[in-house]
């Protein structure tokens, strides 16, 4: 076991190089305009320094007047010791930034994750334990449509529908217009109120594929011969499903699960700039759209090592839950 | 899948004929392929899903055929727009008019003002001394000794429409009377009269207006009437913010007056009958779906842009399996390092987020103005090539399991050559895993596309995508406002993804020989 972990991890850290590597040599391929406008900017301010100085400073501080391979090498240097750099978008240093955001799209993503599992696993075991049946078929075409939402349309239309029409909900933004007179207490419910309508959006849009993954792993085990065996032994179809059947499930089940934990971490990208919430996908898409090297260089890094770990993480959960995994 | 279902329709078809037991005729032998269709027709949804993808085909493709429009034909209307028509000041400062054959420079001007400023009746200027009177309220005249030089006045005389510019001393008797509230002057031996409204007249015609309004046309080549102008100083004294005034040609028209504050001008806006793009018109018999913002056929764009969603998601799909089947093909039938460098390269591609990827390259491209259609053909490539990790670990996990049945050694046997047995031996037994997997695929990438239109990185104007027509939400007045704009582009995004996805899921349960039904 810990050899597979120590291997795994070794991988892991070649795969990120390589990763981090290609986001390198793409953002280097970019039009450089930036530090040019920058540059521009900077030099037109009174009594500043010519335009060349500054596109020479500015270069060399971000590393870009370096070739691309000991420029990357340099950047890799620089964020091994933690040090990311300053956003150009939000003039703060990268991990300030990161560290503002973070939080909101971890608590927006966790609820909607622990929402979905409570949606998605009572209703794919009843969907897979009355196979074919009018609830099955439901369940499953409800499943396929939320895959099918785009995410964008689902939210203009809660959006038209709850916001502008019912006026239950603002429309987008995090904070209401009377925010900074709210005591402790109000603030957090005013902050939950504009929560609500992103939390819906993202758990309908992911409910269905948890949802499938459910129905179809306690399908596979319904035929399993040990199912049979309980249900030749005569115990009752409850004790069957629920006691037998449902732990076997859970295996699966717990990996997925354990495996997209990193990705609370990735924000929601879409949804928070559709409801202008002022997580890390809302940052870094605009970031990434003006073209701020570090912010992007430092999400995208992010991004890949969240998925690594997820794989990871789901690995080692597999072979925690599974005894079987573990002696093979 | 090799399974052969035997059935016996003579027994519950009451057959006459004796057959006996081993006579072909009794045996209905179903190929693998008929058993696979027959299970997916049994599968309600699936039916409903092909159901749902013929009509957005032939929605797609055959609709932009018959529709009338073209893709991005623009459509005008006419509309009643406010247009800035005159505008309309308060003469605040002194008017300056010189007798005939007299000077009064704009020094001498200037002096003047000093002096009328401090209350003076008399001032020197390059040794003339001048006498200032104060003939009415803010009329004054300029003499100097006893010769008249001049007058400054607020009050304008204007001359009646078309006429040449009153003299000198009509205007002076004019203004004189008008200030002071005479009704009757004498200038230039002549008897003119002047009403309360300000006109003066010559024997009951109308010769010229004292007015302290100063009326401009914003409209080059407008003549505005004596009768207008009073129309509008009526307005304006009363505070109207509207009037109607019916113009010497019978039409009538509604004018809107707006007071800036900070400039002190009065603006005259004219209700006026504009050519212009016919912007989210309503629903209509000519347009079932209204039009957007600039003008266009709603459904034909509909039409049009479901034509470059499907397309676009097909070659995505087409370069993903490509690579896909290559990649997957090589690493799973040579094993060993190659399988492992090669699946090294699917992890490190699998890491790559590939949104926030294209995010960036759309808005590379954006900064760099590429063309639309090249940028399309960008983006498929794009996706393309950031999507195929799922097609190769798919392809190569079937591959080592298939690799090492008998059939493999019998090839190998055979002597077939190593790509053949590859792609014409090992590839086919992997179609049904692929087609599913493609079929989802295509609803995804169609998905990913829309978001990315929506966004305005992916398919650009003039091209049509259901993605950049929703885009028209950004603003908050379209989407609440002309919801027959996005909704629709919506409902035929949602309805293609669910028929790939109804298909994809039907095909997948109907490939799958252990799904006994």
């Amino acid at each position: 076991m810990r050899n597979f972990i120590i291997k795994r991890l070794l991988l892991s850290v070649l795969i990120l190089f390589c990763v981090t590597f290609i986001i390198y040599v793409l953002l280097r391929c970019l039009p450089a305009s930036y530090v040019e406008n920058m540059a521009m900017r900077l030099s037109t301010a009174p009594g500043s320094k010519p335009y060349e100085e500054w596109v020479a400073q500015l270069n060399a501080q971000y590393g870009l007047d370096l070739d691309i391979i000991p420029g990357y090498f340099v950047q890799l240097k620089n964020m091994l010791t933690g040090n990311f750099g300053d956003s150009w978008r939000f003039t703060v240093p990268v991990i300030q930034k990161f560290s503002e955001v973070i939080w909101i799209s971890v608590i927006m993503g966790g609820i909607a994750l622990i929402l979905e599992l409570l949606i998605a696993i009572p209703l794919g075991i009843m969907a897979a334990t009355k196979q074919y049946s009018r609830a099955d078929y439901a369940i499953t075409a409800g499943a396929l449509v939320g895959i099918s939402l785009p995410t964008f349309f689902f939210a203009t239309i809660l959006k038209l529908i709850f916001a502008v029409k019912l006026k239950w909900f603002d429309v987008s933004g995090l904070m209401g217009r009377n925010y900074a007179q709210l005591d402790q207490l109000g603030k957090m419910l005013d902050m939950a109120h504009h929560l609500v309508l992103p939390i819906v959006t993202l758990t309908i849009v992911s409910v269905g594929s948890l949802m499938r993954y459910t129905r179809t792993n306690m399908l596979e085990v319904l035929n399993a011969d040990y199912i049979r065996t309980a249900r030749a032994k005569g115990l009752s179809e409850k004790k069957v499903i629920y006691h037998h059947a449902f732990r076997n499930t859970l295996i699966p089940l717990v990996t997925i699960v354990g495996g997209s934990l990193p990705g609370l971490f990735s924000g929601a990208l879409i949804t928070e700039t559709l409801f202008s919430i002022n997580g890390i996908g809302f940052t870094s898409y605009q970031a990434m759209t003006t073209g701020d090297i570090p912010f992007s260089m430092f999400y995208l890094s992010f991004m890949a090592i969240l998925t690594l770990l997820g794989n990871l993480i789901s690995d080692i959960l597999y072979a925690v839950v599974d005894p079987r995994v573990r002696i093979a | 899948m090799s399974e052969e279902k035997k059935m016996n329709p003579q027994q519950e078809g009451g057959s006459q004929e004796q057959l006996s037991l081993n006579d072909d005729r009794r045996v209905k032998v179903l190929s693998p392929g008929a058993l696979v269709a027959k299970r997916f027709f049994r599968n309600r949804l699936a039916v409903l899903g092909l159901i749902m993808l013929a009509v957005m085909f032939i929605f797609s493709f055959i609709g932009g055929l018959i529709s009338p429009y073209g893709q991005d034909e623009q459509f005008y209307t006419y509309t009643y727009m406010a247009k800035e028509y005159v505008a309309v000041t308060r003469n605040d400062d002194l008017r300056y008019a010189v007798a005939d054959g007299q000077e009064f420079g704009t020094a001498a001007q200037a002096q003047f003002l000093l002096a009328q400023m401090t209350g003076k009746t008399e001032f020197t200027y390059k040794d003339v001394s001048y006498t200032l009177t104060e003939e009415g309220e803010d009329f004054y005249s300029i003499s100097s000794g006893d010769t008249l030089l001049a007058i400054a006045y607020k009050d304008i005389v204007n001359p009646a429409d078309n006429d040449a510019e009153p003299s000198f001393a009509v205007k002076y008797a004019a203004l004189k009377a008008y200030t002071n509230g005479e009704s009757a002057f004498t200038a230039d031996g002549q008897d003119y009269t002047l009403d309360e409204d300000g006109n003066i007249l010559l024997n009951g015609e109308i010769q010229g207006y004292v007015s302290r309004f100063v009326v401009q046309s914003a409209v080059s080549g407008t003549e505005i009437t004596r009768d207008f102008k009073e129309e509008l100083e009526a307005a304006i004294d009363s505070d109207t913010a509207e009037f109607v005034y019916t113009g010497a040609d019978g039409e009538e028209h509604t004018y809107e007056i707006v007071y800036d504050a900070a400039a002190k001008v009065w603006s005259v806006k004219q209700e006026t009958l504009t050519y212009v793009y016919d912007s989210y018109a309503r629903p209509s018999l000519a347009h079932p779906l209204g039009c957007d913002t600039n003008g266009m056929d709603m459904l034909t764009r509909l039409m049009y842009g479901g034509r470059v969603s499907l397309v676009i998601g097909f070659v995505v799909v087409f370069i993903e399996a490509a690579i896909g089947i290559v990649l997957g093909g090589i690493a799973g039938y040579f094993g060993k390092w190659v399988d492992n460098l090669i699946m090294r390269i699917v992890d490190v591609f699998y890491c790559v987020p590939s949104m926030p990827i294209i995010i960036i390259i759309g808005s590379a491209m954006d900064g760099m103005q590429v063309d639309p259609q090249i940028r399309m053909m960008y983006l498929m490539l794009i996706l393309g090539f950031l999507g195929w990790p799922g097609f190769a670990r798919m392809i190569r996990g079937q591959i080592l399991s298939l690799r090492e049945q008998e059939f493999m050694t019998a090839t190998e046997a055979c002597g077939i050559s190593v790509p053949w047995r590859i792609f014409r031996h090992l590839i086919p037994n992997v179609i049904p895993q692929l087609i599913v997997l493609c079929t989802m695929g295509l609803g995804s990438t169609i998905i990913t596309e829309a978001t990315l239109s929506f966004l305005g990185l992916g398919v650009k104007f003039p091209f049509a995508s259901w993605g950049n027509i929703i885009s028209d939400v950004n603003n908050s007045y379209v989407m609440t406002t002309y919801w027959y704009v996005w909704i629709p582009a919506g409902i035929c995004l949602l309805v293609a993804v669910l028929g790939f996805n109804f298909v994809g899921d039907g095909l997948r349960d109907a490939f799958d020989p252990k799904m006994k039904r």
